[in-house]
């Protein structure tokens, strides 16, 4: 454990960007974890001064009801971050246990895992999330559900393909002959050589599932207004950026943007940490 | 030299793969028996069927194989017949096996030490809290200097000789009976090879191990084996204590390959080859001789089904021996 620590600070000191995207993510954590305490103003309350631009007062200014943008902003990280880490901890489980399984035993594990995900790729992946949520209705339970099934097929996919290069390898077969079963091999052996390359999927398919369920908010199929939620509240100020009230649409757009953007930053700095090999 | 009964007993073994173009008969009745603490050699050129045999006896053949005939006995057992259950714990507790390309066979993203660990745990030899200290033991043992840091290194930080040297503490961890050594020592160089080889009799000799030794190189077979098997095509072609076996040769490959092999004192133009290549094992008329196309012994005789002639613990399968 203590090395594993060490291990990090020496990434981090190594690569300034992996640092700077750790950074950033440490602050979307706090913002999630104590963002809707902390804010100047109650993110839900309207104020008397709707529409008012970014002043000391209002950071990031009100919107048409009057509420503190930069509040909601704040107070939205909880809600996005917690429907993207549990829609990509379903997707994550379920794909790369499916994929290990297709790409490890063959045979019919893999025809019918491999189906299932063609299935799924062969919708426009937003357009099904829309269809899920639409037929299910718009709860949080089924953005999640929905943002998962369709970030399963990118975890089955590369846990298929790389279960399949793996299985061919001598310390597999070096497994086998010191008795290990073939469940216990799948688990001890092919699962922990691939979680590096699964890790930097995590932290891509992160972005896309935040970008994912603030879109379905912005179309209405998602969280509901008031909420705060990046999504709704870009929705929101879309109807006022003609009038030339831009910082509505444009701070909670910026903030999902820096999200999406320190997800994929993340990728390779976690990858540096997770694999023992890169280590020198 | 053989005792009564054999540890491992391979009869009339039939192994075939399935290739798009069509079977290949890999092993054709492969018959021998490794007695109890000792070390025979399997020797013959590239895809005599040497690794084959080894990987059935294991029963880790590829999915393509299949074993169509024959028994492999170990001891009261026969593992062709075992299930897959009871044959996961015999491997790597009752027999073992290393392999040529040692850092493929390690796991490349745990410590060698917890390797080690893994298989004492898995047999149950020792307590878990134990295991880290035995796999310590283990390196040392193997001759590793330094084992108690050694063991938190990942297998990329050692030598291929280092990592050979893993590989046969996790094979011997159980004490198995029998070591299957599959050419150990053709990724390492020359005097690692010799260093190694050493390391394995005599661990083997203390802890009174049979080894099943899979070689090309008949000079390693004459330095650290009982008995030799000879093989070719698929076929066993003869087998013999190893001093008679140099001595006088029976067999006309075993001759050839005798002669071809380098020695001190004779000149490198003076080495024999032999002529032609092994015959295609996908033809459906292969001769019954598969080394007649190439011998020059070859008479009438050796149309007919291959004959086993066998004498004093020899056996040689051919029409005109030597």
């Amino acid at each position: 454990m203590k090395s594993a620590l060490a291990h990090a600070r020496y990434v981090l000191g190594d690569n300034v960007v992996t640092a700077f995207a750790f950074g950033m993510f440490a602050l979307f954590l706090v913002m999630a974890a104590v963002g809707p305490w902390i804010v100047p103003y109650d993110p839900l309350a309207n104020g008397p001064n709707p529409l008012e631009p970014p002043s000391s007062r209002h950071w990031f200014g009100t919107d048409q009801t009057g509420r503190d943008i930069f509040s909601r902003v704040v107070a939205a990280t909880q809600l996005d971050f917690a429907i993207a880490f549990a829609s990509v901890a379903l997707a994550f489980g379920a794909g790369t246990l499916a994929g290990i399984a297709a790409g490890f035993f063959g045979g019919w594990w893999e025809r019918i895992i491999g189906r299932m995900v063609d299935t799924i790729m062969a919708f426009p992946l937003f357009v099904l999330a829309m269809g899920i949520v639409a037929a299910m209705g718009n709860t949080i339970f089924n953005i999640v559900l929905a943002t998962g099934i369709i970030n399963f097929p990118i975890y089955a996919r590369v846990a298929r393909a790389e279960a399949n290069v793996i299985r061919n390898a001598g310390y597999i077969e070096a497994a086998r002959i010191a008795g290990y079963g073939e469940t216990r091999i799948l688990f001890t052996q092919i699962l922990p050589n691939i979680m590096p390359i699964m890790v930097v999927q995590i932290s891509l398919t992160m972005g896309y599932a935040i970008l994912n369920a603030a879109g379905l908010s912005f179309i209405g199929l998602g969280v509901r207004p008031p909420t705060a939620e990046w999504g709704i509240m870009v929705s929101d100020g879309a109807n006022f950026i003609q009038n030339g009230q831009w910082w509505i649409a444009a701070f909670p757009g910026l903030v999902l943007m820096l999200a999406v953007f320190c997800f994929n930053l993340l990728g390779d700095g976690l990858r540096d940490m997770i694999d023992p090999r890169r280590r020198t | 030299m053989t005792p009564a009964a054999p540890l491992l007993e391979v009869k009339n073994l039939n192994v075939e793969f399935r290739t798009r173009a069509g079977t290949v008969k890999a092993l054709e009745r492969v018959g021998f028996s490794i007695g109890k603490g000792e070390a025979v050699a399997v020797v013959g050129e590239s895809g005599s069927g040497k690794s084959v045999t080894a990987y059935a006896v294991m029963g880790i053949l590829d999915r393509a194989a299949r074993v169509t005939g024959g028994k492999v006995a170990f001891g009261d057992l026969d593992l062709l017949q075992a299930s897959e259950t009871d044959l996961a714990d015999i491997r790597g507790r009752e027999i073992s096996m290393i392999f040529q390309n040692p850092r493929a066979a390690l796991n490349p993203i745990r410590r060698v030490g917890d390797q080690i660990a893994d298989v004492l745990i898995r047999h149950g030899n020792v307590k878990r809290a134990d295991a880290p200290a035995k796999a310590v033991q283990l390196l040392a043992t193997v001759g590793i200097p330094d084992p108690a840091r050694r063991a938190g290194a990942y297998p990329f930080e050692l030598s291929g000789g280092m990592c050979q040297r893993v590989m046969i503490a996790i094979a011997l961890a159980c004490d198995p009976q029998l070591l299957i050594a599959d050419e150990p020592t053709t990724g390492l160089d020359v005097t690692t090879q010799a260093v190694i080889m050493d390391l394995v009799m005599e661990l083997g000799r203390r802890r009174g191990m049979a080894m099943m030794l899979i070689t090309h190189d008949l000079g390693m077979a004459l330095e650290y084996c009982n008995r030799v098997v000879v093989m070719h095509a698929g076929h066993v072609v003869e087998t013999a204590p190893t001093a008679e076996l140099f001595r006088r040769p029976r067999h006309p490959y075993t001759a050839k390959l005798i002669a071809a092999t380098p020695r001190p004192g004779t000149a490198l133009r003076a080495l024999a080859s032999i002529p032609g290549a092994m015959p295609n094992l996908r033809n459906v008329s292969i001769p019954p001789c598969r080394y007649s196309p190439r011998c020059e012994r070859f008479g009438s005789d050796c149309e007919r089904p291959l004959p086993h002639f066998g004498e004093g613990g020899r056996m040689v399968s051919c029409w005109n021996p030597v």
